[in-house]
């Protein structure tokens, strides 16, 4: 346990929405270790932005409630830190975010370059070192020391070559309409680790790229996280993704997390009955194809117990009633289901189906 | 597989959608050639299937065989009918049996109509039925995409995403069609939701005997579904053939990055080969000769001169690439 950077236990959190409460995480648990790429798998609405935001302690204020758990962060359960000590020393720094619009967290109005110096005179990692916080907060907000300045400078435009992005001198003269999607989420993961923090959370930072574009970008992150010891919260809807790019994978279904893995023995031994649905719906073969019978449930109501009881073949009475506990089926490796399906057979007709090599 | 010789359904030859880019003053200054010069054929009863990254040009493709754009030059003939110069029955008719489904569902369904009075109203363009007999129609078509008759009485915004893909379907089939294009019908739907659709493409091709061409930028999905598949690249066919020649035997070097970029469960990743580097260029100012060498590994200088055509120097396969051997 002393081994994880993060550690969500038992969180749960509500919305408040016209048509009544919604339950969107349901006592959900998850870790991630220093320097890990963790994988949040669901489909959407199952609650990877909510749990992001939670982490990030920005969820929206006057809808949004924390119904219990804890974050616990290093030494420290983030829900209990104080808000300005969280925006100061936490979010933007040790963790930092990389949302699912890139668009909407640059300002239109500002070149790329003047956002980033901005950034970088709270959050750079040279802040703290050269004691420039002390003082008035006025005297601090005029304040960004020439020589500061120029070493953040510099330290921009090496993160910006290390994205690949072409001619990063340019790049901060520009607009941020005036770039490509592609070069925007290079930017933004620039921009994540100019504060060289210990996580950084990544919301479907691919969904919206073209393939060749994401391939690059997952290339590129796996890459700089693993070089630098970052860890990584990866969230997408895409199991493909996460074999790509994840040392371990959460699934989700509904606000409550169903198997964790690492991601060798998810792929090998996917157990869950939902992981397996997930895994057979996947387009590979047009004669077994099949997708979930059912709908996806409302949260303001969710199912009782397990909250996939009534989509699962392997439902029962107790399913239905309390939610199983999570159980260490093997050695890192875990369900939250009373009857995981760990047949050999099945694990190889899920993974090893026709998909014949290019 | 039949031996038989496959019939075409839809030829298209040389077509052509130039869009103009006009400067601040609404003067032309040049021309975004979405689609250029495309020549195909679509056989009766296959899946064709138009792959390609964003902003390559096949919603346009797909837009411009249907009149939805005025073509900028070539020919589209449709069951032996050219798609020109039609008197208005004929068009009529031909507008039936050709259908168009949007990428965006949205687009297809008026927010302001119960799912009765979408389904209705194609029919009440379309043909002579009196009301009995058009219910009676669309309730059968309901049932045939898996809906239950109480979602007649629905808003679109009360029911799911891949619910309004199944009704958007349905409000086709109620024409009786024989070609439909399908663009990005699964694009935005969950994985799960995804599949049951798919399947459900398969059931209702059988059963209406139906022609696809399915537009579409997921590989895996093409693959799984398509009998044939063209890969577009900028406006052009950079190749084009039988799905599994092609998924094994890529040929272009556009198809083979396309290829490598997939994601495949248990191959090798992504993360540690891929090899394409940069972007595509900007549409407007596309490079000379080959449009794919700014980021082709390959290139010499002799892609720089012309412009490769297809050419059809393998069995079902054609290449646009100088070099390809
Ligand atoms: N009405 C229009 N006016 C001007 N340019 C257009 C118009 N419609 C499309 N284009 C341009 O034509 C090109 C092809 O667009 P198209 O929508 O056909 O691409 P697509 O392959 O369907 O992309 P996507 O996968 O994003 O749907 C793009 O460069 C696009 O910006
Ligand atoms: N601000 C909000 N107000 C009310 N409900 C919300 C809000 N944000 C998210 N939700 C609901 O919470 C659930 C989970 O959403 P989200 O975390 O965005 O899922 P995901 O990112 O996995 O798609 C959904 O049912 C969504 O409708
Ligand atoms: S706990 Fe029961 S309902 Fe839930 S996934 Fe397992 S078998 Fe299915
Ligand atoms: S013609 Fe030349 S640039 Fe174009 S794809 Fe072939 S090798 Fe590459
Ligand atoms: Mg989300
Ligand atoms: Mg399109």
């Amino acid at each position: 346990m002393t081994t994880d950077l993060l550690n969500v236990s038992d969180l749960r959190v509500s919305f408040a929405t016209d048509t009544g409460v919604a339950r969107v995480l349901d006592k959900v648990n998850f870790s991630i270790r220093r320097g890990e790429i963790v994988g949040l798998v669901g489909e959407s609405g199952c609650g990877k932005t909510t749990l992001a935001r939670a982490i990030l302690g920005v969820l929206p204020v006057n809808s949004a409630r924390i119904d219990g758990g804890r974050i616990q962060f290093q030494s420290e359960n983030l829900l209990e830190m104080p808000s300005e000590r969280l925006s100061k020393e936490v979010r933007g720094r040790t963790i930092t975010f990389i949302p699912q619009d890139p668009f909407s967290s640059f300002n239109p109005v500002f070149t790329i370059g003047s956002q980033i110096t901005d950034l970088m005179r709270w959050k750079s990692p040279l802040r703290n070192t050269q004691g420039l916080t002390r003082g008035s907060p006025w005297w601090s907000l005029r304040r960004y020391e020439k020589q500061r300045f120029k070493a953040d400078r510099a330290r921009v435009l090496e993160l910006l070559r290390a994205v690949q992005l072409p001619d990063p001198e340019a790049i901060l003269r520009k607009y941020p309409h005036e770039i490509s999607g592609g070069q925007r989420q290079r930017l933004m993961i620039a921009q994540a680790l100019l504060p060289e923090p210990q996580l950084i959370i990544a919301d479907e930072p691919t969904t919206a790229l073209d393939v060749t574009i994401q391939a690059q970008i997952l290339k590129l992150l796996r890459q700089l996280a693993h070089d630098r010891d970052i860890a990584v919260l990866f969230t997408t809807h895409d199991l493909g993704t996460t074999y790509e790019i994840c040392d371990r994978i959460t699934v989700m279904y509904a606000g409550q997390e169903m198997e964790s893995a690492t991601a060798s023995d998810f792929f090998n031994r996917p157990s869950h009955p939902y992981t397996q649905k997930l895994l057979e719906s996947l387009p590979r073969d047009k004669e077994r194809i099949q997708g979930i019978p059912g709908d996806i449930p409302t949260l303001i109501s969710p199912p009782t117990g397990c909250r996939f009881h009534p989509r699962c073949d392997r439902a029962d009475k107790t399913c239905a009633d309390t939610r199983p506990a999570a159980k260490s089926i093997w050695t890192n490796h875990t369900v939250r289901c009373y009857h995981p399906n760990t047949d050999p057979e099945v694990h190889r007709e899920l993974i090893n189906q026709p998909y014949p090599d290019p | 597989m039949t031996t038989e010789p496959p019939q075409t359904i839809l030829r298209i030859s040389k077509l052509r959608k130039f869009f103009a880019i006009r400067n601040a003053w609404n003067r032309r200054i040049g021309w975004l050639k979405a689609v250029d010069d495309i020549s195909l054929e679509v056989y009766r009863g296959e899946i064709l299937g138009i792959v390609g990254e964003s902003g390559c040009g096949k919603s346009t493709l797909g837009k411009t065989l249907m009149g939805i754009h005025k073509s900028s030059g070539g020919e589209v003939v449709f069951e032996d009918q050219p798609l020109v110069n039609l008197t208005r029955q004929e068009s009529r008719r031909l507008s039936r049996q050709l259908q168009y489904s949007y990428q965006d569902p949205g687009a297809s369904l008026d927010p302001r109509w119960k799912i009765r009075r979408s389904l209705h109203e194609p029919l009440v363009i379309h043909s002579g039925l009196d009301y009995q007999e058009r219910d009676e129609r669309v309730k059968s078509i309901l049932d045939a995409v898996g809906l239950p008759q109480g979602h007649l009485e629905l808003y679109p915004h009360e029911i799911s995403g891949g619910q309004q893909r199944r009704v958007g379907l349905a409000r086709i089939l109620t024409l009786h069609p024989s070609l439909i294009i399908l663009d990005e019908p699964t694009s935005g739907l969950d994985v799960s939701v995804q599949a049951t659709i798919l399947s459900l493409f398969l059931d209702l091709k059988k059963q209406f005997d139906l022609t696809y061409m399915f537009i579409s930028h997921d590989l895996s999905v093409i693959r799984m579904l398509c009998d044939r598949v063209a890969v577009m690249y900028l406006g052009k066919i950079v190749e084009l053939g039988e799905t599994e020649t092609i998924f094994n035997h890529p040929r272009h070097p556009y198809t083979q990055s396309l290829l490598a970029a997939i994601p495949v469960i248990g191959g090798e990743r992504i993360t540690d080969n891929f090899w394409l580097e940069g972007e595509p260029p900007n549409p407007s100012a596309l490079p000379s000769g080959c449009r794919f060498r700014t980021r082709c590994p390959n290139a010499l200088a002799i892609c720089a001169e012309s412009d490769p055509p297809l050419r059809s120097d393998w069995p079902h396969q054609q290449v646009a690439c100088t070099l390809a051997e």
